[in-house]
């Protein structure tokens, strides 16, 4: 229980973060911001690494298995992907 | 201090280097990095959990990430621009999918069955269903695969209704009593019910239900922390969920309409397109005589919708810019928030195109100076420049802000057909006597002006 606690607290906390963090973006980064929060929404990968790594062959293992291949497609794909937008846009910073 | 409190600090630094990156993503000077630091972030998340003493099989974790490395990598760098939207929405649906399976792995252990555990996992099943399938749905819309219309039919929001009622109750049922025969029903109603939650969704809403998607799928990945009890998870998923959040409330702002009349309202499809009967006829204008107002315009500004990406004019509309600059017009892009398929759609094509930066201008710096502008080039945008949104209390989508190109002295509207917009709206705009169609595709349209101007 004791560690639930805490979990909900980090939640709240980093909900009142999120809110802040963000609050004026101007409107060309909006497709950045996107593709690069999506990206670290993969960040799922990690319960799908620790699924995956288990010793025991048995089914979840393999759930793990695909869940390691679609979120880390999420991850690099993500942040390839808003690496590219955002090199185009600098270009014309000068 | 045990390898687990080391891994933990590596959590708080990835996390730390998160919410920078988040919050430089948002700066046009720090973006880039930002992206950057939060790729080390995740990176350092992903080496810190290889270290858990329980993860054992790394053959199979190294094949799994060489082959999702490898599939995101070449689709990132093989996309066309244009093909953006479509790609975003796809590389979210994975996401989902990935907590959806890491909430059922967790079942399949059986490691923890307690309360709390079990309603993590229905809620990361729940959230992360709804998000693969959704965003599936918005993949197909976008790529055109399917019609991108609000496809709806009779009893929809009841049968959505009852879909998610059931969802809550199964989920309660299964809270109680965990089996497995509940947990797929539950998986099976969850990717229905984002099936048919996005389906009533279409054209113009996509920019808010992409940014939706994507606040969502951050919190399916933070349910998911709460089914193995890790904390980057909580934290990452969270900040991406808020801050899509804001993006969609950014979104909904730009068109007036509430989230809840977006995700339910079924926009354009219903019929009852009211508002005043529009008066007047719309004037075509050729080609040519376009080119001898723009050759004579002192301030050009172009708008680009939608129908711009279709027709990838793009690179066509920067030349004819370039052209007019080169003649002495002062040259600008009026770029509407919503305007395109996700949030931004219009800024990435343009800057594709090499447009230069300080001409991409936000509505409200232009708007205050439509007065003096000479020429309005609508290059395939319609609802977004309807004056009926300022001007006529009954029209459906009266007080969205709009650019002001009827404030121009000449409106040139490029567009396909008379056919209306993805409102089913007739735009008052292009009956306006200050405005002049030209019909055709917008590419073949342009680049013909610019042939006029070399000419």
């Amino acid at each position: 229980m004791d560690t639930l606690i805490l979990l909900i607290f980090v939640f709240v906390l980093a909900a009142f973060l999120g809110f802040e963090l963000i609050q004026k973006v101007p409107s060309q980064l909006h497709t950045p911001l996107m593709s690069g929060s999506n990206a670290i929404s993969g960040i799922t990968v990690v319960g799908a690494l620790l699924a995956c790594g288990v010793a025991e062959g048995e089914f979840g293992k393999w759930l793990g298995f695909a869940a390691v291949i679609l979120a880390m497609i999420n991850v690099v794909g993500g942040y390839v992907v808003t690496d590219r937008m955002l090199g185009m846009f600098r270009k014309k910073g000068k | 201090m045990d390898l687990k409190q080391y891994i933990d600090l590596a959590y708080i630094v990835s996390s730390i280097l998160f919410i920078f990156g988040i919050r430089m993503l948002g700066r046009a000077e720090t973006a880039r990095k930002g992206n950057l630091l939060s790729a080390v972030g995740m990176l350092l998340a992903m080496v810190a959990t290889l270290l858990y003493k329980e993860v054992v099989d790394y053959k199979l974790i190294l094949v799994g990430v060489a082959i999702g490395t490898v599939i995101g990598w070449v689709w990132a760098v093989k996309v066309q621009m244009t093909g953006m939207p479509e790609l975003v929405a796809l590389f979210n649906g994975f996401g989902g999918l990935a907590s959806v399976l890491v909430g059922w792995a967790e079942f399949e252990f059986g490691k923890n069955t307690d309360l709390v555990t079990q309603i993590a996992v229905f809620a990361t099943i729940l959230i992360g269903g709804v998000t693969f399938t959704g965003s599936f749905i918005a993949y197909l819309k976008l790529a055109g695969k399917m019609s991108g219309r609000p496809t709806l039919f009779s009893g929809q929001k009841a049968v959505n209704a009852v879909l998610f009622v059931a969802l809550l109750v199964l989920g309660v049922i299964y809270v109680m009593n965990p089996s497995a025969g509940l947990l797929y029903a539950i998986i099976v109603l969850s990717l229905a019910l984002g099936v048919l939650g996005v389906l009533p969704i279409g054209g113009g809403d996509m920019p808010v239900i992409i940014a939706f998607l994507n606040s969502f799928s951050g919190l399916a990945g933070a349910a998911a922390g709460f089914v193995i009890l890790n904390k980057v998870l909580i934290v990452a998923g969270c900040l991406v969920g808020t801050s899509g959040i804001i993006l969609t409330i950014i979104m909904c702002k730009a068109m007036n309409r509430t989230f809840g009349n977006v995700l339910f309202g079924g926009f354009g499809a219903a019929g009852g397109a009211a508002g005043k009967a529009v008066e007047g006829e719309m004037k075509g204008v050729s080609v040519e005589d376009a080119y001898y107002v723009l050759e004579a315009a002192q301030n050009v500004v172009f708008v680009p919708g939608y129908g711009m990406a279709v027709a990838q004019a793009q690179h066509a509309v920067k030349e004819l810019g370039a052209l007019l600059e080169k003649n002495g017009a002062e040259v600008r892009f009026a770029i509407h928030p919503v305007a395109g398929r996700m949030p931004g759609h219009m800024n990435v094509l343009l800057a594709e195109a090499d447009v230069p930066y300080e001409q991409l201008c936000e509505m409200d710096a232009v708007n205050p100076t439509m007065g003096q502008v000479d020429v309005v080039m609508v290059i395939g945008a319609n609802d977004v420049v309807n004056p009926a949104a300022a001007e006529d209390p009954a029209s459906p989508i009266y007080g969205m802000p709009i650019i002001n190109a009827h404030e121009a002295r000449t409106v040139f509207a490029l567009k396909r057909g008379k056919g209306s917009g993805f409102s089913g709206l007739e735009n008052a705009l292009f009956f306006r006597e200050n405005c002049r169609m030209i019909y055709g595709d917008a590419k073949e349209t342009i680049a013909g002006l610019v042939t006029q101007f070399k000419g």
